[in-house]
């Protein structure tokens, strides 16, 4: 069969069909909306024909999983051979309360731990600074010294379970305090595994968990991945994040071009040290979202697998691990309700869903209850629940990548890609990651798509149900997590404890060899992890490096 | 009952913010205080910072407040920010830099929307300054906004004027503003660590080289505010600005300008209030608005008829 | 001419800034001016700054959880202050079961997940003191 001559054909008989059978519906009955736009403003086609990927060539630019430029996977056989893992993010209160909800977690099937740290922690500051007033434990588990990290983890293999922790600014800390944990319980750096989120570029950017201003973070950050790749072979030691700058209101283009974007960044920064990018690029991860837009967010996945394997060569990598671009997903938070809660339960999974057709590495499923508080057992155990069911009950792993070739996905995921490289070209434009930074060009960027969505929202050109349609007046009546109300206490008199009974002058000795090496350029993760053994507390490791590199402020941009 | 200049006069915070409402709201009740306060004034140092959006002007004047604070000088900070022409409202986030200043009781911050003013800057800019003057602030530091005419306007009420520049934020010296070029007294160069300084620098130097011969060169001054370099060096620079207007006699002159201007802008206030003031003028201004859209009248005999109606 | 003067102002650690700033961004809209803080607040630098920009409302967003002590905080001392006049909204990740507290102590709005940003306006509008 002549391929041109086919595609002459079916040109002709589409506008046939547009023009006799498709006008004449739609005179009848106007459509529903005057454009169907995705969440990234991309108008959106009645229908998608071999005509939209009339260019792709199937070798060139598809593949098979496993190979360049792995658009289809990273691996050859996914899910056939091994199911993503899920992995719940969780924490809350003290950290014996929280090792309960692991073991709880555990117990119900899933297949790795994560993280969630209090906002105190998340600055570096110990339970009982001024500044943590109020916030100890709310949002995530307090964790201000080795002893906490101990409970955290009690009763936990940690040479057969790998632990993702959502930490950032005081990141390299609270990596030693995990691998300082698991030493003192016998087990060998080289034999744990999971992964620090350690993105500083999108603290910056949304987040805003930073500590430091960016020149010191980065390298803090490089400190990681060469001490990481020398020590601890199995760790991923860094997370390149785009969920937070989507719920910080970007579109899904956005959220793809600007996390690419940072990853390069810290590619270039290991490099300019000198590391070798087949020594670190392995160990490299990322974290996406998984929004609404069902099938934009399995072309983001895909064009995302493409752009890095691609950009990867071009700095030079060679090792195939080299050019994996592996990711965790997170179904988004911002798109929970509060009204009428246990309609989060579907939007969840969907959102599960188009992460498993993307073919994410491992999966974290909001609860329902999100909106309101801290996820109860039963919400958390229903979120998890949802993921077993699509592993085991849908058909879905089956196959590999089963959206390949689908004319729609397909055009999508070119379209993705066109549009994030058009952002990584304005960016350089600028001058780089970090003077766009500077310039407040993110910001700007994602300031503006979140008032939009917004006002897209409140004058109802976008129904979100139970908000602005499909209503209830009844109060949403779940059960709301409770936290242990002594828990803040029993934090303050454990750290109190510590600080009496340690050996003072051992601490000080190492802080003090801390702050000379970080006024110089070594390596400070042997520094860190020297104080952190001595029981050095976050706080007290924080403010060293606080002293010698500052803090950050960031300007205001709407 | 203590009344409201008292308390100004006083320092007392709350006072000072009511104070600066009812002038911005252009109050009745706000003439008499003002009247009350004047005696107090004309002993602050008002410094203008202006320059280009992005060269952090928030963070310098953070850092210049900070150093006179060191020398126990009490400091009002102005922060002006363009208000929409179109809602009327402003976001005022300037703030933001100086955070830990909110807490210290020799420091008051304000923040101000242009409100539309003709000609940019805020008419109440001068009582504003007035009342942080009489309450005692040795030092006022006055933000401006960086684009348009404000930041001419701001020779006319500043002793001190510092244009802050970036390099290589894309603008080469020539292409700014020749005006904004011809009121500085000292040139800032901020984000001194970033490549390109000693470019700007020398353009700045060649630019003032062909400049007409002032018996006083215009220092430039390098500084990194984020990175509190250059500070000190720039505080003696207008303390030097300072002396040097004394010296010349150029103090009295800048102080007699300011006050006409201040004197101009109430009058123009009060006549233009008077003039729109629907039990006033407005409906003879409306209907020669009415008939000059007919094209029964020409501008200049309308403005002869109202006026007329004033100048008798 | 009078405009209704707003602090939208983020009190303890909490990082979440999206909703704030679109707040913030909608009140101009209305007309309002709008002081915004920042990041990092303790109640101490956001009453003082509720008193030198003059305000009418304060309006403080929190979604880490610690709104019982903090909004409470900036209640209480701005009622301290004698800041009477001044109108308490608040926003945020902030239970049903909460709100009552919330307002004895003088946050007289609470505005959940999913309000409207006309909501928030026009309650300012109808309950400012001026």
């Amino acid at each position: 069969m002549d391929k041109k001559e086919t595609l002459k054909q079916i040109h002709q008989k589409h506008l046939e069909w547009e023009q006799q059978r498709y006008s004449k519906i739609i005179q009848e009955t106007p459509e529903r909306k005057q454009k169907f736009k995705n969440l990234s403003e991309m108008e959106i086609k009645n229908i998608y024909t071999p005509e939209d990927i009339k260019d792709l060539q199937y070798l060139k630019d598809i593949g098979f999983p496993g190979d360049f430029p792995f658009l289809r996977g990273v691996h050859p056989n996914l899910y056939r051979g091994r199911l993503w893992t899920m992995r719940q993010f969780a924490g809350f209160g003290s950290a014996e309360e929280t090792n309960k909800r692991y073991h709880y977690l555990l117990g119900h099937g899933e297949t790795g731990l994560s993280v969630a740290f209090d906002y105190p922690t998340l600055y570096g500051y110990d339970t009982d600074h001024p500044l943590a007033r109020g916030e100890f434990g709310k949002c995530g588990v307090a964790i201000s010294s080795l002893v906490d990290m101990e409970l955290l983890f009690h009763g936990i293999p940690l040479d057969k379970i790998t632990t993702s922790m959502t930490i950032n600014g005081p990141a390299a800390i609270i990596w030693a305090m995990y691998i300082a944990n698991a030493e003192n319980q016998g087990i060998s750096k080289t034999k744990i595994g999971g992964t620090i989120q350690n993105d500083i570029l999108k603290e910056y950017i949304a987040q805003k968990s930073y500590i430091f201003p960016p020149e010191p973070s980065m390298r803090l950050i490089v400190d990681t991945f060469e001490y990481g790749f020398k020590h601890v072979p199995k760790w991923n030691t860094i997370s390149i994040s785009g969920y937070h700058i989507r719920e910080a209101g970007s579109t899904a283009v956005q959220e793809l071009a600007f996390t690419l974007g940072d990853g390069i960044e810290y590619v270039k920064a290991a490099m300019a040290r000198g590391l070798l990018i087949d020594d670190f690029a392995p160990r490299l991860s990322f974290f996406f979202n998984a929004h609404n837009d069902f099938f934009e967010e399995i072309a983001k996945y895909r064009a995302a697998r493409r752009i890095w394997a691609k950009e990867m060569k071009a700095l030079g990598a060679k090792k195939q691990r080299s050019l994996w671009m592996r990711f965790h997903t997170q179904t988004a938070g911002c798109s929970l309700t509060a009204q009428q809660p246990e309609m989060n339960i579907v939007r969840v999974t969907m959102q599960a869903l188009a992460a498993v057709l993307g073919g994410t590495q491992s999966l974290h499923t909001n609860s329902m209850d999100e909106a309101l508080a801290l996820p109860s057992e039963k919400a958390v155990r229903i979120a998890l629940r949802t993921q077993q069911i699509i592993a085991e009950e849908s058909g879905v792993t089956s196959t590999v990548d089963p959206l390949g070739g689908s004319y729609y996905v397909e055009w999508l995921t070119d379209k993705m890609e066109e549009e994030a490289y058009k952002y990584f070209d304005k960016v350089q434009r600028l001058g780089g990651v970090i003077p766009a930074i500077e310039k407040g060009f993110f910001q700007r960027e994602i300031a503006d798509s979140a008032y939009r969505y917004q006002k897209e929202t409140d004058e109802n050109q976008r129904i979100i149900v139970g908000v602005n349609r499909y209503t209830l007046d009844e109060k949403p009546s779940i059960p709301i997590l409770k936290m242990a109300e002594k828990g803040e206490e029993r934090q303050i008199h454990r750290l109190q404890k510590l600080r009496k009974d340690r050996d003072a002058s051992k601490v000080q000795r190492h802080l003090q060899h801390l702050r000379k090496a970080a006024s110089g350029d070594e390596n400070l993760m042997p520094y860190i992890l020297d104080c952190i053994h001595s029981y050095a507390t976050l706080g007290e490791t924080c403010d060293v490096l606080r002293e010698v590199f500052g803090e950050y402020t960031e300007q205001a941009i709407y | 009952m203590t009344d409201l200049s008292t308390k100004v006069i006083d320092g007392d915070q709350r006072s000072i913010a009511r104070l600066i409402t009812l002038v911005e709201n252009n109050a009745a009740d706000a003439v008499e205080t003002m009247k009350k306060i004047h005696p107090h004034t004309g002993n602050a140092q008002v410094i203008g910072i202006t320059g280009v959006m992005g060269s952090g002007k928030s963070t310098l004047i953070f850092e210049i407040a900070l150093a006179y604070r060191a020398e126990g000088k009490k400091v009002g900070i102005i922060a002006i920010d363009p208000t929409s022409p179109f809602s009327g409202g402003a976001l005022l986030g300037d703030r933001i830099r100086m955070t830990e200043l909110s807490t210290d009781d020799g420091v008051f911050i304000r923040s101000m929307g242009t409100r539309g003013m003709m000609g940019g800057l805020t008419s109440a800019l001068y009582d504003v300054v007035e009342i942080l003057d009489a309450a005692g602030m040795q030092i006022i530091l006055i933000e401006t906004v960086g684009v348009g005419q404000d930041e001419v306007d701001i020779v006319k009420i500043a002793d001190t004027t510092l244009v802050v520049l970036v390099p290589g934020l894309g603008d080469s010296v020539q292409t700014i503003k020749a005006g904004l070029m011809e009121i500085a007294d000292i040139f800032v160069v901020n984000k001194a660590d970033k490549p390109g300084v000693e470019q700007t620098i020398a353009e700045l130097e060649s630019m003032l080289d062909l400049v007409r011969s002032l018996d006083r060169r215009i220092p430039i001054v390098a500084t990194s505010a984020k990175n509190k370099k250059g500070i000190k060096l720039l505080s003696s620079k207008i303390t030097e600005h300072q002396e040097y207007l004394k010296k010349s006699n150029t103090f009295e002159t800048r102080r007699r300008q300011r006050y006409e201007a201040e004197l101009v802008e109430i009058i123009r206030k009060r006549l233009m209030d008077f003039i729109f003031d629907e039990k006033k003028l407005k409906t003879t201004v409306d209907c020669c608005i009415d008939q000059i859209s007919k094209k029964e009248l020409d501008p200049y005999s309308a403005a002869d008829q109202i006026l007329g109606k004033i100048l008798k | 001419m009078k405009k209704i003067r707003v602090l939208v102002a983020k009190p303890g650690l909490d990082g979440h800034d999206r909703g704030a700033k679109i707040v913030a961004r909608a009140l101009r809209d209305a007309g309002m001016e709008v002081v915004y803080t920042g990041l990092h607040q303790t109640a101490q630098q956001i009453v003082n700054t509720a008193i030198q920009e003059d305000v009418d409302v304060v309006g403080l967003s929190l979604l880490s959880g610690a709104h019982m002590t903090l909004f409470i905080d900036v209640a209480m001392l701005l009622k301290e202050k004698q800041m009477d006049e001044v109108l308490i909204v608040g926003g945020g990740i902030i239970p049903e079961e909460d709100v009552p507290a919330l307002r004895k102590a003088g946050i007289a709005m609470v505005f959940g997940p999913g309000t409207p940003v006309e909501e928030i306006v026009s309650y300012i509008k109808k309950n400012v003191k001026q």
